[in-house]
């Protein structure tokens, strides 16, 4: 229990997807606009992370490392995220139309989201130290990491989009308007998301 | 249309399999030599490496190479691992039989911090401070009641690199205590080869 | 449009980083100093040539359905081969860049440049302007390294000007965003002009 909790601050506020680890930051950028549609956004990137990275996790530890396709690893998780964002492109069109509509035009961005793939290829690679000792993640450890990690990816885009709403009724300098001044207020709410360091 | 995806996925796969083949040996070369520069960096000169044993300290067992000229022991290089900032840190450790230390390094891979933590990859400030370290010193940061100054604004870093670095000595103080043949663990067994 | 502009325009008018806002990722995470930037510049480079060669030559016979993902697959695979080289040969730069090296299959500007440019064009076009564009993306990267080096290390290339630290913040998240930003207006005003 201890574990998970640990997991989730980390994932959430002290390594934050988006701001400590710039994973994600192109659509971001993009769709943070206007609050609905970052919330929209937020929504499909969390659904699709969690997703994929059940999906590639069993790929990766039933198929390639038996068979030592290890060189595979890219090719076949781009392949299953893309093939994933298509299906579930599908399924929501005729399970749900409601939710289609909502997320429906978020979903073909995410193919080309780093933040999946990043956390697809991170949880299979890397070693973890959560309060103990080093260690590879097991199934349930990584979903928890990647449903965490997708809620800070949410958490960050969802303060940004307030800030840029505000933002957007401001009188700034010509040569600061759009991109650089998001930019620069990303920066600072980075600041903000480093006196997270150190918790855990 | 599935056929022309198919026959890509499969011409595609048979050239990183070629590729993958070719470059398996660079690579594993690669890693030996990283390795093997990395234990050259922390011994004095002048003796020749026996094979890697292992040594039990408070419940974790180190990788240990013995470095001998003759029947004499010159010095041990001791890989020791603690838990870092971004994530696991190994540091190889010399260590003289008295449990003077020698020299450190970073082992990678290293997940900390660039421009802070990983600065313990080359802060000479930092680094020099472990150099001819003699055995009696206390190994803890400055802040923990220690005699080690921390990297600026990196404590958890340098905590743990002291960590492993205290790690070694004690280890060492263990292989020099008893006969090595007492204290050493035959490395066959997968958890410690790795 | 002549060979050299093919070139050229990478620099300037279609600046990856500052005029198309591209491939945010890696200019962020990987800029924490100027040899760093260097490296994942030309680590993207050596992809997007390639891959603007290869699709270039199939895209006539790919139909058009599964146009997307054929290239992905063909772009994966050079991310991959680029991984091992990099494995056996520049065994450190592929720790410090670690992640960044596989997500190059998603960075925007490689399918970007597939989708509007080496599937309409002649393969020769289309490698230069695979050498355009990264020149550009290397130089881009290149700047931001140096800029967030010096106020962050007081150093350039590992050459160190400054006794002690520098600015710690620029090395570390809050300063790649900052830094960016700046330098976003400082390109934006010289484009003006």
């Amino acid at each position: 229990m201890m574990e998970i909790l640990i997991i989730c601050v980390s994932a959430i506020f002290v390594n934050n997807i988006l701001l400590a680890q710039f994973l994600g930051v192109c659509p971001f950028l993009g769709v943070s606009n206007k609050l609905s549609t970052a919330t929209g956004m937020s929504g499909a990137v969390c659904f699709v992370i969690t997703l994929a990275t059940l999906v590639t996790y069993l790929i990766n530890a039933y198929l390639l490392v038996p068979l030592h396709l290890e060189f595979l690893q890219t090719i076949a998780f781009i392949l299953v995220i893309a093939s994933l964002v298509q299906m579930v492109e599908i399924v929501l069109k005729k399970v749900s139309p409601s939710l289609y509509q909502a997320l429906g035009i978020f979903l073909p961005l995410i193919t080309t989201n780093c933040a999946v793939l990043g956390v697809a290829i991170t949880v299979v690679t890397k070693e973890f130290t959560f309060g103990g000792a080093a260690h590879m993640l097991g199934l349930g450890e990584a979903l928890v990491y990647a449903v965490a990690t997708s809620l800070g990816y949410g958490l960050a885009m969802i303060l940004f989009a307030g800030l840029r709403e505000h933002l957007a009724g401001n009188e700034v300098p010509a040569a600061f308007k759009g991109l650089p001044i998001a930019l620069i207020t990303v920066g600072i709410m980075a600041m903000a998301f480093l006196g997270f360091s150190g918790i855990v | 249309m599935a056929l022309c995806l198919t026959l890509v996925c499969l011409f595609c796969s048979a050239v990183l399999a070629g590729v993958y083949a070719l470059t398996a040996e660079p690579i594993a070369e690669a890693e030996r030599l990283a390795q093997e520069n990395a234990i050259k960096a922390v011994l004095p000169e002048g003796g020749s490496l026996c094979d890697p044993a292992g040594v039990e300290v408070d419940g974790a067992i180190l990788t240990y190479y013995r470095y001998a000229a003759g029947d004499s022991t010159i010095a041990y290089a001791v890989k020791a691992s603690s838990i870092g900032f971004g994530g696991p840190l190994n540091v190889m450790v010399g260590v003289l039989p008295d449990g003077t230390v020698y020299n450190t390094t970073v082992l990678m891979p290293m997940s900390e911090t660039p421009g802070l933590g990983a600065k313990c990859q080359n802060d000479e400030a930092f680094l020099s401070q472990f150099r001819g370290l003699s055995p009696l010193s206390v190994l803890k940061v400055r802040n923990d009641g220690g005699d080690i100054d921390a990297i600026t604004a990196s404590t958890i870093t340098s905590r743990a690199y002291v960590k492993a670095v205290s790690q070694a000595v004690a280890a060492v103080k263990l292989l020099a205590a008893e006969p090595a043949a007492d204290a050493a663990i035959d490395l066959n067994n997968e958890e410690v080869q790795q | 449009m002549s060979k050299w502009s093919l070139i050229s325009k990478g620099f300037f008018k279609e600046n990856p980083t500052f005029v198309l806002v591209l491939g945010m990722c890696p200019t962020l995470a990987t800029t924490t100093s100027a040899i760093n930037g260097l490296e994942m510049g030309l680590a993207t480079l050596f992809v997007l040539v390639l891959s603007n060669i290869v699709i270039s030559l199939i895209a006539p016979v790919v139909p058009d359905k599964v146009h997307i993902p054929v290239y992905i697959v063909v772009i994966a695979t050079f991310v991959t081969v680029l991984q091992f080289v990099m494995q056996a040969y520049t065994p450190d730069a592929y720790q410090t860049l670690g992640l960044f090296i596989p997500l190059i299959v998603v960075n925007c500007i490689v399918l970007g440049r597939a989708e509007a440019f080496a599937s309409k064009n002649g393969v020769w076009d289309s490698a230069l302007d695979g050498i355009g564009i990264g020149l550009g993306f290397t130089l881009s990267l290149t700047a931001i390294g140096i800029v967030r080096e010096i106020l962050g290390s007081g150093s350039v290339f590992g050459w160190k000007f400054l006794a002690g630290d520098g600015i710690l913040a620029f090395v570390m998240a809050p300063g790649a965003f900052l830094v960016l930003g700046y330098m976003m207006v400082l390109f934006n005003k010289l484009a003006k002009k």
